[in-house]
């Protein structure tokens, strides 16, 4: 007999779980044990709810109550008030600009623009209980498919849904399948890319997390329609709760009868099994991913062959990225008529985006294809923290490229954002305020893709290496005229050159980048100044001395003491000497001391100087 | 597990489990849970709703909890929140007449008129 009349759901994504929403989850069960109300609150770990911003945050049900930056002390207060006299804690509650505050989880504004496919569960269910998936409809699509479609048909359905891969390169799912269909082969794969690598990224982590089972049985659709009996999910070592929630679900199929032998009692046989990536980059890309299955060492390789005619060990495979596999269910229960009813013309459905950088609402949030970025950054991610100004938006990751205020109502679909230097990428989403130096984030992405690339093509192993040092030298004060040509030079050459995706996309940052902001390249190489203070070699410490008090805290603070100065004269900086910690302009009670932008004419001197003798000597 | 049919049978008892999270609901039942309340007995009030409910397997029947009603006198106070009709707010409860109330107005849809304390919103 059930006495239970509240559903707790707390999110246990990865992001709540460092904020300490386990701790919260301990700190419940024993104030409900205390008073005697274990057996009426029902408390579910559920995957990640989107808004990683407010965490820890939690769900309460039936009123749907939204929680936000939950603490182990507020725990007495939410069951004393809210579970025994029914009067939810209104601090807790999200608030907006204007006080209003939202009551419940529909209600809050972050959620009001999402369409939730993929992810629709996340969040909703208990990730661990096969039987709340069951609930939300899980395994019908397969169970439909495996007795009422030939694999033929199933192909096409997904063609007409309109299906494209959400890894990055958007190449239409049914086009692999059909391949793969094609091909006779005593033995054929199915491999989920769960290697998600892109900085700032954690879709595929946290659909696996929270949601495990609809990848599963995603997984074992695009089986059934290729023909294939094995499967296997490549997930990075360092999403442990992934691997662990997505090893058990396989084991709860399997009990169930799910998986294994004549499933729903068709002639479809399936096994999976889930393999650890050490964390390359590069094993993203769908050829070096393969080999690492494959015990070898993660290199990609030429293309043709391609993996749908010679994949894993020698068979026809296809590689299927997990955001891609988790609308496959929802495309047989709904239809795909209902799939590519949204979005535009060549980007059917919705994508799943990692909001980061200068918003307030940083998070996980699904879209409809075609919302305008501006909808994305502003109505979905709440705009820009602390009153800054919006400068730029990173899409894609290191392969991706930047966009600026001028593009800020372009629709977000695969061609649309290719035309203008951006790409769709796997939804890794940085949004950059004013205070951002573009050269730094371009160097940023490029130092990212020195570090991963495996260096098996030279023009990625050598040409990015050399574009580091190009814009290593023009962020420290030493561009000269003709770096940015000689840039843009290299960065077609290695996209044109490599082998694989990572090298061919690698450039992006740094060409778009020059694209929309070259100005700021060219200040950094003629003026020897970067406007936003970030380039250390390019600004400088500043005393100002009608300010100054005289207090000396700021030369006792200075690790290389190079502040001097009396109460009476005020302080200086040596600016040969500086190393720009920013100690004095942190400790200074006045403020006196300001960053200042550009190279310090002393410097620049003594550079200049320097720069002389050594020509001197080469001569 | 080898059918569809299979399949609906272990998702309705899962969807049973999680009615709480929304879906099928015909009668939400909500009881004042403020300090006066308490002090008159709501929570054995709400607990027998909570046990009624569950021996007769109604799956389309939420209890749920609010704050103070401003009905002090008349505590503790339920109402009874059904689609398309008028809030009917029943008072002086007891764990008895919550017995009669399940049976007469959830399973039966007759309003128990002797303890009506006020109708519509």
């Amino acid at each position: 007999m059930s006495l239970k009349r509240i559903d707790l759901l707390i999110c246990c994504g990865s992001g709540c779980v460092s904020a300490g929403s386990l701790k919260i989850k301990e700190r419940f069960h024993e104030v409900l044990q205390e008073k005697n109300l274990a057996n009426e609150i029902n408390i579910i770990e559920t995957g990640c709810m989107g808004p990683c911003d407010y965490g820890p945050v939690m769900v309460i049900y039936p009123e749907g109550t939204f929680y936000k930056k939950v603490s182990p002390d507020d725990v007495e207060e939410i069951v004393n008030e809210h579970f025994i006299k029914g009067r939810p804690v209104a601090r807790l509650m999200l608030q907006d600009d204007e006080e209003n505050t939202f009551n419940t989880q529909r209600e809050v504004p972050f959620y009001q623009k999402q369409v939730k496919v993929a992810l629709a569960n996340c969040g909703y269910i208990d990730p661990e209980s096969m039987d709340e998936y069951i609930a939300t409809g899980g395994y019908e699509a397969l169970g439909t498919v495996l007795t009422t479609m030939t694999p033929q048909d199933t192909i096409d359905v997904i063609k007409k849904s309109g299906l494209r891969g959400r890894g990055g390169g958007g190449f239409p799912t049914h086009i692999k399948w059909q391949m793969v269909h094609d091909n006779k082969s005593d033995e054929k794969y199915v491999i989920c890319n769960g290697d998600e690598g892109d900085p700032g990224a954690f879709m595929d982590r946290s659909l696996l997390e929270g949601d495990p089972h609809r990848i599963l049985e995603g997984m074992m659709i695009a089986a059934y329609a290729i023909g294939a009996s094995n499967g296997f999910f490549y997930i990075r070592a360092e999403y442990p709760l992934a691997i662990k929630r997505i090893k058990l679900a396989i084991e709860q199929a399997k009990e169930a009868g799910l998986m294994g032998k004549n499933v729903f009692g068709s002639n479809f046989c399936f096994d999976a099994e889930v393999r650890t990536g050490a964390g390359a980059f590069v094993c993203g890309e769908e050829m070096a991913l393969i080999h690492s299955i494959e015990g070898s060492r993660g290199n990609p390789t030429p293309k043709p062959p391609y993996p749908a005619v010679q994949g894993l060990w020698g068979k026809p495979t296809i590689v299927n990225n997990v955001e891609t596999i988790g609308n496959i269910p929802t495309i047989f229960l709904k239809g795909a008529d209902w799939f590519a009813s949204m979005g535009t013309e060549t980007s059917k459905g919705t994508k799943v985006f990692a909001l980061t950088g200068d918003i307030k609402n940083t998070g996980l949030v699904e879209v409809p294809m075609g919302i305008t970025l501006r909808e994305l950054i502003f109505d979905v991610g709440g705009g820009m923290t602390g009153g800054h100004k919006f400068k730029a938006v990173q899409l894609g990751g290191p392969s991706g490229g930047c966009l600026t205020v001028e593009h800020l109502d372009v629709a977000v679909d695969y061609e649309t954002l290719k035309e203008r230097g951006a790409m769709m990428g796997s939804g890794g989403v940085i949004v950059m305020n004013d205070k951002n130096c573009m050269v730094n984030i371009a160097k940023f992405f490029m130092d990212f893709c020195v570090d991963e690339s495996c260096g098996k093509c030279s023009p990625c192993r050598i040409g990015l290496k050399q574009m580091l040092d190009i814009l290593e030298r023009i962020t420290s004060g030493k561009g000269k005229e003709g770096d940015v040509e000689e840039l843009q030079r290299l960065g077609e050459a290695v996209s044109k050159l490599s082998l694989c995706g990572l090298g061919q996309s690698a450039p992006n940052p740094v060409l778009s980048t020059i694209r929309y902001f070259r100005e700021e390249y060219e200040a950094h190489i003629r003026d020897k100044s970067c406007a936003t203070k970030v380039c250390l070699d390019l600004m400088h410490f500043d005393i100002d001395k009608d300010r100054c008090i005289g207090c000396s805290l700021c030369a006792r603070k200075c690790p290389v003491t190079c502040i001097t100065g009396s109460r009476e004269d005020k302080y200086t900086i040596h600016q040969l000497d500086c190393v720009k910690c920013g100690n004095c302009q942190d400790v200074c009670p006045v403020k006196a001391v300001s960053r200042i932008p550009g190279m310090h004419p002393e410097v620049t001197a003594k550079r200049e100087a320097e720069a002389k003798i050594a020509n001197h000597h080469d001569d | 597990m080898k059918t569809l049919a299979d399949l609906k049978k272990i998702r309705e008892k899962a969807q049973e489990e999680m009615k709480l999270r929304g879906g099928n609901v015909r009668i939400k039942i909500v009881v004042g849970m403020g300090t006066s309340g308490i002090a008159m007995g709501a929570r054995e009030v709400m607990k027998t709703f909570l046990e009624e409910i569950a021996n007769r397997n109604l799956t389309d029947v939420l209890v749920t909890q609010t704050g103070e009603k401003g009905l002090s006198s008349m505590e503790p106070v339920v109402d009874l929140i059904e689609e398309g009709k008028p809030k009917v707010t029943y008072g002086n409860m007891t764990p008895d007449k919550v017995k009669k109330v399940v049976v007469e107005h959830i399973v039966n849809g007759r309003t128990v008129s002797d303890y009506v304390v006020a109708t519509g919103n």
